[in-house]
């Protein structure tokens, strides 16, 4: 099979990630299209160390994991603690950050 | 090695801050005398300084040089010439008067601490701090004095607005005629004002600063001025043009020149009296010291080039700012104009690029401080006793407090360069000295000694003079400790005034070396009048 | 011997110094101290004189070197005095007139609080006067001058908690200060000709250089002259000055201080001889003043403005005298010490008349105090007898001289100068005889003030009285020692120089039309005040008149041009500084923070919209990145 429809894929899939974060409310459901959109990157890295023959789009792989990781355990706290705070997981209620 | 005497004029002051700073919230008169000791012990060693120095001797005396940031050729590098050693004995000569004549302004009654609660006055330092930031600006002041490094001078020139931001936006005069909310507002103001228009020159000057080193790979002044000499180390024409422009911004701003004067007028009327001395008559001086050591040491072609303009800004200067004095109702703001114009004369006396011009510039520079802060001092002892600053609030004092009048009169006459009093000396020297060279300028500048007449005895009538208004009937005439402060600058001006010789003879050397950086040599007269 | 000059200045500067810095604790002795001083200042000028009178006419210039004063690279002034006839004359008029009113006024200011101060400054006036005729550089003369002129501001103020005198001190010192920077500029003319400004090398080296510089010079010392001397167009502040003390008007503002400018001519006279049209200038100031002063001294009722009119007028005819060059420095000069015993006696005697009469000054609400005043009177009159030039009295010689001088400068200009210094002499006769009769003849015309109080007319003390009397002796003989045997022509001759000029008519045929007009302006005056009632009210009067009783509108000149203009420069300047200067500067800063409020807009919280920008900035990047692949 022709590597470039994994990256047509990846493409496909951080679109869908991207188009997610942009129009959802939801923080959990924004929170999870960033997680595609890490993974759609992921694919395509792996898809080019294939298509180049080499192994450092898969060590790229490793590491966008460890801090997607990372990333899941700092953002989910943070929405718990607004969700108990505020009582909604809306990202437009928490938009304080401004003068 | 022999024991650093110019890094001890510096550090003695700064140590004296970290000392007073450091006393206890309640020791407020120990905190006190405690700055008025340590300011004391530097004035001892810029005395021993003054009497080391010789002036017949190397240009810079008294050297240190220690690496400090080798990667960049930035040296700690002192050395004093003439110049220098005058202007050390005026600051480590007024910070004492100074502090004399602060002594209360910085109690806590004085700056709001009881609104604060009992807990935080107890922490509450106000006293500690003012004596503190009085003495770091001096041992920055004298450092900038001494500095032969470029870059070393810049840090403290720049360094020196900290405290002096502080100094104007924390500690003012008692409530003003809007009550003390605006006051504050304007306080801050004035504080911001300084600030701003001081770091823009200094932006300015720190990529002049960079773009000599990268010209001339070396911050050293006298690597670079020895280096200039000798043909070694050849700029061109604009590059030397755009350099000097840097430096002189910033020198400008900071001496004021005009149309950079704005933020004095503010500064001087919203700080208290000894603060606005200590702008006035101290670190304006980094300025115009400034301007001699390193515009016309660094880049003398690029002066002489920029010299036309220099002179009508300094007319400028004279003659605007006193018309601006007249028009004052503001005691301390009519000084503050008033020293504009003086500061013009200064600046025209460096750019007459004559001996007699530079001499005087000198000692105007020395007189001016000691002038200015004989009247600033005083109008600040009225000011305190009744709570404002404008003229028509006063009227007939000198029939209830004869002394304070006295006093006032003879520094307005200081002010106005009265024959005998020292700030003639000086005047009548740079005037003489623009004559010689730019005849038309000088005739124009003397108009600036009838401006000075009017402003001057304009404010002595209308504040002294006439029948006592109610307002001023309660006035107390001068205390032990204002006089203290008062009589001994009256000293110096009318000793100064009579015989000005170890001043002259200290600066006149210097003067020749400037002489002959700028290459210049003083208009011959026309007929060598056979001397007796 | 020589070394005794210096004392001169420092016995009365001591006396200055003690004086003012001495508080309370003086206040007892403060006046005898003062006189004390002044008094031994006047001894040791007389120790001097004899000892210069005991040398031969060549070796009579005496100097003394104390220190170097502004030592600068090119440039040297020294602290150096030189005593020659010419100063001798002045160091004897000086001290010796200061001496009789340091008397005069211990009875004069008994009943001031602030006595011992007054006599400090006295003091100080001394001492800035001597320096100023002992100097032996332009730079140290200076010095004086301008000392001179602080001392007339401290005592014309000297009783500041009125306005008008505070008022009138700081105009006289402003006006000064013009004439003052006429001076200075003429210093540093000096400087860029000779090199230096001493005295001996400047007027020695005159031949050196161009008229044109020498002329430039000159008016500059002209300048400076017009204002101490208040010669028109610098005269204004002199009638105003008038509300000092009146010992202060006899001395500084008579007899002394206001003939500086007469010293500086004549001091200077090699620079005037060398151009003459700063010479013709300096006539025509002379003879404008001279005219100028006479008719104001004849519209004044108030008596010290009359003689303070008077005063201009005569220093006038001295200015003249000196315009003419050679022909007429010496008679300048002898105008000038016979005008300083008779117009010091006549200021002394106004004073004595206000001491009895409640301080009262409208000469219209005296009359007929010669009845009460005696010795007043006496004097007075002498010193009256004297300035109108009345036969065998000083002013008769002296001003008879200056007549003839101004003929012998020969020419139209001869006659001109001539015929004006004729006409003040017929108005001098004039305006002095108004004086006499208006407060010593006629009925008496005083009112009960507004407390009710009635004048009682009395003679003054003694220590009031000697004063006078001693000046009325000077002004009857001193013209007459003078001129018997050309005394003092032959002793001023050395230093200043003299010229006979050819005179187109004899002194003879001068002298009778001198008489004559003096005979007229007398005749006038009698018929005018002395037959007729003199209304207590002053009449409204002519146009002349009221122009003279206004200063000839000079005041109201100065005010709309200098006082209404200035404040309005001041004013608009002011406004500028506030909108422009300072407005630039706040502009930009408002600027600025204008465009980060409308930044500011853009950060509005939303997490998504700054995604938005994120992936717009992301897409902007890519596209560019390909774009750039594709050229």
């Amino acid at each position: 099979m022709n590597p470039v429809n994994y990256l047509y894929l990846a493409c496909l899939l951080f679109t869908i990630g991207a188009t997610g974060v942009l129009i959802r409310r939801n923080a959990i459901v924004v929170f999870m299209c960033i997680e595609l959109m890490l993974n759609a990157c992921n694919l395509a890295f792996v898809a080019f160390s294939r298509m180049h023959g080499n192994l450092d789009g898969q060590i790229f792989a490793f590491f966008t994991m460890v801090v997607a990781a990372a990333e899941v355990v700092v953002g989910l706290a943070i929405i718990v603690s607004l969700f108990r705070s505020r009582h909604s997981a809306s990202v437009d209620d928490a938009s304080l950050m401004k003068l | 090695m022999s024991f650093p005497l110019l890094t001890a004029t510096a550090v003695l002051p700064a140590v004296g801050a970290i000392a007073t700073a450091a006393v206890p919230a309640k020791q407020r008169t120990a905190a006190k005398w405690l700055a008025l000791l340590f300011s004391l012990a530097t004035l001892v060693v810029a005395a021993v300084v003054a009497v080391r120095f010789d002036p017949t001797g190397d240009r810079y005396q008294l050297t240190e040089s220690h690496a400090w940031i080798e990667d960049f050729g930035v040296r700690y590098e002192l050395g004093v010439d003439g110049i220098g050693v005058a202007l050390i004995a005026l600051t480590a000569l007024l910070i004492p008067f100074v502090i004399l004549a602060g002594w209360h302004d910085a109690d806590p009654q004085e700056t709001g601490a009881e609104s604060l609660g009992s807990f935080a006055a107890g922490r509450w330092r106000p006293t500690q701090g003012f004596f503190a930031l009085i003495l770091l600006v001096e041992a920055m002041v004298i450092i900038s004095f001494e500095a032969t490094d470029v870059f070393l001078f810049y840090i403290f020139f720049e360094a020196m607005l900290i405290p002096m931001y502080f100094l104007i936006g924390g500690f003012g005069d008692r409530a003003g005629p809007h009550g003390e909310k605006e006051a504050a507002t304007q306080r801050s103001y004035a504080a911001v004002k300084f600030l701003l228009y001081n770091l823009v020159g200094g932006l300015i000057m720190l990529a002049a600063v960079i773009g000599l080193y990268v010209v001339a790979g070396s911050f050293s002044l006298s690597e670079i001025a020895e280096a200039r000499a000798s043909g070694s180390l050849d700029m061109a024409t604009n590059t030397e043009r755009l350099l000097f422009l840097g430096f002189f911004f910033a020198f400008a701003v900071k001496a004021p020149l005009w149309p950079l004067h704005t933020w004095l007028p503010n500064a001087m009327g919203e700080a208290t009296a000894p603060v606005a001395v200590l702008i006035t008559a101290v670190v304006d001086k980094v300025g115009t010291f400034a301007m001699l050591r390193f515009c016309l040491q660094l880049f003398p072609e690029a002066s002489k080039w920029a010299t036309p303009v220099i002179l009508v800004l300094a007319l400028i200067s004279i003659v605007y700012g006193a018309l601006l004095a007249v028009g004052q109702r503001d005691i301390k703001r009519l000084v503050a104009y008033a020293s504009i114009s003086h500061f013009g004369f200064i600046i025209m006396g460096i750019f007459a690029m004559t001996s007699q011009g530079q001499s005087g510039a000198t000692l105007y520079m020395v007189n001016h401080g000691i002038s200015t802060a004989a009247l600033m001092l005083v109008a600040g002892f009225l000011i305190s006793r009744r709570g404002s600053r404008l003229i028509a609030d006063y009227g007939g004092v000198q029939k209830v407090a004869p002394v304070l009048a006295g006093t006032f009169l003879i520094g307005g006459l200081a002010t106005l360069s009265l024959p005998g009093l020292a700030p003639f000396v000086s005047e009548f020297l740079v005037l003489v000295g623009t004559f010689t060279r730019y005849p038309v300028v000088g005739i124009i500048a003397t108009f600036g000694i009838v401006l000075a007449a009017l402003y001057t005895l304009v404010l002595y009538q209308r504040t002294m003079t006439g029948p006592v208004k109610p307002s001023t009937e309660g006035i107390a005439d001068l205390r032990v400790r204002e006089l203290a402060v008062v009589v001994p600058l009256i000293g110096v001006l009318i000793f100064l005034g009579v015989y000005p010789k170890p001043l002259t003879e200290l600066v006149n050397p210097a003067v020749k070396h400037t002489m002959s950086d700028v290459q210049k040599k003083d208009p011959k007269p026309e007929v060598e009048a056979a001397h007796k | 011997m020589e070394n005794l000059i210096a004392l001169l200045v420092a016995a009365p500067l001591l006396g200055a110094a003690v004086l003012l810095c001495g508080g309370r604790a003086l206040d007892r002795v403060g006046h005898l101290l003062g006189t004390l001083l002044a008094a031994g200042s006047f001894v040791i000028a007389v120790v001097l004189f004899s000892d210069m009178l005991g040398k031969s006419p060549e070796d009579r210039t005496f100097s003394q070197h104390l220190f170097s004063w502004i030592p600068v690279e090119g440039f040297q002034a020294d602290v150096a005095f030189q005593l020659d006839q010419l100063s001798m004359t002045f160091v004897l008029l000086i001290s010796g007139v200061g001496t009789l009113i340091h008397i005069y006024s211990i009875g004069y200011m008994e009943h001031d609080e602030r006595r011992r101060r007054f006599f400090g400054y006295l003091n100080l006036f001394l001492a800035a006067m001597l320096l100023l005729v002992l100097a032996d550089n332009y730079l140290l003369l200076y010095v004086g001058w301008e000392g001179v002129g602080l001392a007339s501001y401290l005592l014309i103020g000297f009783w500041q908690h009125k306005p008008s005198a505070a008022t009138a001190a700081k105009k006289a010192f402003l006006v000064n200060r013009v004439g003052d920077m006429g001076l200075s500029i003429a210093i540093m003319l000096m400087f860029t000709t000779f090199g230096t400004f001493a005295f001996g090398p400047v007027l020695d080296s005159v031949g050196d250089t161009s008229e044109g510089k020498l002329t430039a010079i000159g008016l500059m010392l002209l300048l400076a002259a017009c204002g101490k001397s208040a010669q028109v167009p610098l005269q204004s502040w002199l009638g105003d000055a008038m509300e000092g003390p009146t010992p202060v008007s006899a001395l500084i503002h008579a007899a002394t201080m206001v003939t500086a400018g007469v010293y500086l001519i004549v001091r200077s006279g090699a620079i005037f001889n060398a151009a003459p049209d700063a010479q013709l200038v300096v006539t025509i100031v002379g003879a404008v003043t001279l005219l100028f002063g006479a008719i104001v001294g004849c519209a004044k009722d108030d008596i010290k403005k009359a003689l303070a009119g008077s005063t201009m007028s005569q220093i006038g005819y001295m200015v003249l005298a000196a315009g003419l060059g050679p022909i007429g420095y010496v008679f300048a000069i002898m105008h000038l010490v016979t005008h300083g015993f008779f117009k010091a006696g006549l200021f002394l005697g106004a004073g004595s008349v206000m001491h009895g009469m409640n301080d009262e000054v409208d000469m219209r609400k005296y009359g007929a105090l010669r009845k009460y005043m005696p010795v007043t009177f006496v004097t007075f009159g002498l010193g009256y007898l004297a300035i109108i030039g009345f036969p065998g009295l000083s002013g008769f010689f002296s001003k008879d001289k200056i007549i003839e001088a101004a003929f012998a400068k020969g020419g139209t200009e001869g006659w001109i100068l001539g015929s004006v210094a004729l006409l003040g002499a017929a108005i001098t006769a004039f305006y002095m005889t108004r004086v006499m009769i208006m407060t010593f003849f006629g009925e008496k015309r005083w009112q009960p003030d507004a407390e009710g109080h009635e004048p009682h007319p009395h003679e003054s003390p003694s220590s009031m009285t000697i004063p006078m009397i001693v000046l009325a002796v000077g002004s009857v003989f001193a013209g007459g020692f003078f001129s018997i045997g050309d005394r003092f022509l032959n002793w001023l001759e050395p230093v200043t120089g003299h010229d006979h000029g050819h005179a187109p008519i004899s002194a003879g045929v001068v002298t009778g039309a001198t008489m004559v007009c003096l005979v007229i302006g007398v005749g006038i005056a009698w018929l005018q005040y002395g037959r007729r009632e003199i209304p207590v009210v002053a009449p409204r009067g002519s146009l002349l008149t009221r122009a003279a009783r206004r200063d000839l509108l000079q005041d109201d000149f100065n005010h709309v041009v200098l006082v209404r203009g200035g404040e309005h420069l001041t004013r608009s300047l002011v406004y500028v500084d506030h909108t422009l200067v300072d407005g630039v500067v706040n502009g930009t800063a408002a600027s600025v923070g204008g465009l980060s409020g409308r930044l500011r807009k853009l950060q509005n919280g939303y997490v998504r919209s700054y995604a938005v920008s994120m992936f717009g900035g992301a897409a902007v990047i890519v596209a560019a990145t390909l774009l750039m692949r594709a050229v």
